[in-house]
């Protein structure tokens, strides 16, 4: 039997060892034509800001911290409001958008009979999450320069501590989302986020609750992306901040494994 | 004989006590088109989902272009074409997107990809659709774009599930005739289907599947020379007429179907039949004679209750 095979495009064996970033490139081009929704995703903290921040510090006033220094109250919100928003962002980008793809358009059915594997899938989503949330960490940093609400140069940092807490927040959300069966399950995300943005320090220091609340909030993810963004924005750093990172880390890592390991489950059966 | 691209023994898939796949045997050569017909339920797709390396074998032995499945699956979805039952199209995405990253997957470069992107969208008549987003595409549109994105990186081997389950005639016509077009060109096709019309249409071999297992092979013509009689002589009765009638056909075929609303005779002579039909009295309302086709042989191997 003679059959003439056609012609092959790709060389037999080029396998690249890191793929991830074909998920970033493919997000890339639909998310172009959906700039107006990668925008809204900017001016929401930005919002927030302005309204407590500015609305609400004209009446409280100064918040003096357990150091004994005083500052206005919007410096004091303002980086608990960028931890908060880089939670929301990785929280609903891999769940909502995620679900949806698993459950109902089986984009990722589609992907895995190419050389993609499911991990790749899972870094690459996780990571464009990131990617999404380092441009919204970025773009508010400078309009607390420009508002005056920090002035230490530290809080550069605060930029990729707010990727931690999206690597934090958005592993996670990828291991729910596998857990997910229906959107009523969606409220069950709000369940869980809601208490998080407004027990973690966010609007008071923490000492102003009771000790019983003090222990809950204090293993809050969010309440250790909040004291690290705020260590930084105001410029106040010392060795506790390894601990809050640490907490971050351990708990992306442990979110990204179970979702890697249930993707592989559910799309590889 | 050419070295088979895909070689099964003992293949076998289980979900949890279910069997979906018990133990097949089969081998597809370079160049042929092999239909797994069957009805819903038979393990076809599962078949199919082992040999994307997307789904691992329970137990059993196969080989994809020589390779592992359960070790070199990225080798061999690198030289795959996959049509899966659902369209799973990007719908974020256009339908010129749709094709480009996929190339990406497959790791190919933009300037590989694009002139391929070109070829495709002629191939699947969606020229004029390139910028159109997904979810506005008709179903045979979705379909006929399934297949170009398959057929991105060149695959050695292009493996269509129900190609055109939902389609309406015309959009099965212009797939069947694109998919002619594949094969005339050289492709190896593996084709699932449960439309009859489709295998004979298509298929050079097929393995018709039931309750997990294979229970015939060949190609179209010889399973029909194999397992029905040349001609199929259907009859019509008046309500409640029916019962009456079955008594009186014994012997009268090679074999007979009884269903609820006809009986169906199995015979080398049709005209025979016919006039045996006459001297026993038996007054049907209407009368049609047809050659047997492949419906008859999958019926008759996975269907209903047959009286012989």
């Amino acid at each position: 039997m003679s059959v003439q095979a056609p012609s092959r495009i790709t060389p037999v064996g080029r396998i690249t060892p890191f793929r991830a970033q074909r998920i970033w490139e493919k997000n890339y081009i639909a998310y172009r034509r959906m700039w107006k929704v990668v925008f809204s995703g900017f001016f929401e903290p930005v919002f927030y800001l302005l309204a407590v921040g500015i609305g609400v510090d004209a009446m409280v006033g100064d918040v003096t911290l357990p150091g004994g220094s005083a500052i206005p109250y919007a410096t004091f919100v303002a980086p608990a409001m960028m931890a908060a928003s880089a939670m929301n962002g990785a929280v609903i980008e891999t769940t909502f958008n995620i679900f949806f793809k698993l459950k109902f358009n089986k984009v990722y059915d589609g992907i895995l009979t190419t050389p993609m594997k499911p991990s790749d899938i899972a870094i690459g989503e996780i990571g464009w999450a990131l990617l999404r949330g380092v441009l919204y960490s970025t773009g508010f940093i400078v309009v607390m320069f420009a508002l005056g609400m920090t002035e230490s140069w530290l809080a550069i940092f605060a930029i990729p501590s707010a990727t931690l807490v999206g690597f934090a927040f958005g592993a996670c959300g990828l291991a729910a989302a596998t857990y997910m069966r229906s959107w009523q399950d969606f409220d069950l995300v709000t369940l869980v986020t809601m208490p998080l943005f407004l027990f973690s320090g966010t609007f008071f220091p923490l000492d102003v609750y009771p000790p019983l609340i003090q222990t809950i909030a204090s293993v809050s993810p969010l309440y250790h992306g909040t004291e690290l963004l705020r260590g930084f924005t105001l410029g106040i750093v010392d060795s506790t901040m390894f601990g809050h990172a640490a907490f971050l880390l351990v708990m992306g890592l442990i979110g990204a494994g179970i979702a890697n390991r249930r993707l592989d489950g559910m799309l590889r059966k | 004989m050419a070295e088979s691209l895909v070689e099964a023994r003992g293949l076998t898939k289980e979900f949890g006590d279910f069997t979906a796949v018990d133990g097949i045997d089969f081998d597809i050569h370079p160049g042929e088109a092999f239909g797994f017909l069957g009805p819903n339920g038979a393990g076809k797709t599962s078949t199919m989902r082992m040999i994307t390396t997307v789904s691992p074998i329970t137990s059993g032995h196969m080989t994809v272009f020589g390779l592992d499945p359960t070790t070199q699956g990225r080798g061999i979805r690198q030289r795959l074409g996959v049509v899966p039952q659902e369209d799973n199209l990007d719908q974020e995405l256009t339908v010129s997107e749709n094709l480009y990253v996929f190339g990406r997957y497959h790791d190919m470069t933009k300037a590989e990809i694009l002139p391929k992107v070109e070829e495709l969208l002629e191939f699947a008549q969606l020229t004029d659709r390139a910028d159109a987003v997904v979810e506005h595409l008709s179903g045979g549109m979705k379909r006929r774009l399934t297949i170009a994105r398959a057929l991105i990186n060149n695959p050695d081997l292009v493996i269509l599930d129900e190609p055109t389950t939902g389609l309406d005639p015309q959009a099965r016509h212009l797939l069947w005739d694109r998919l002619y077009k594949l094969k005339r060109d050289g492709a190896t096709l593996i084709i699932t289907t449960h439309y009859m019309d489709e295998a004979e249409q298509l298929c050079d071999r097929l393995v018709v599947m039931d309750q997990g297992k294979i229970v015939a092979e060949g190609s179209p013509r010889e399973l029909i020379e194999r397992y029905a009689p040349r001609e199929v002589v259907e009859l019509r009765f008046q309500d409640g007429q029916q019962e009456d009638a079955v008594a009186r056909l014994d012997g009268l075929a090679a074999r007979s179907e009884i269903l609820a609303d006809r009986i169906m005779l199995y015979t080398d002579d049709a005209d025979d039949t016919q006039e045996g039909l006459g001297s026993r009295g038996v007054d049907p309302e209407q009368v049609l004679v047809r050659r047997s086709t492949l419906e008859d042989v999958f019926l008759r191997l996975t269907g209903r209750q047959l009286i012989d």
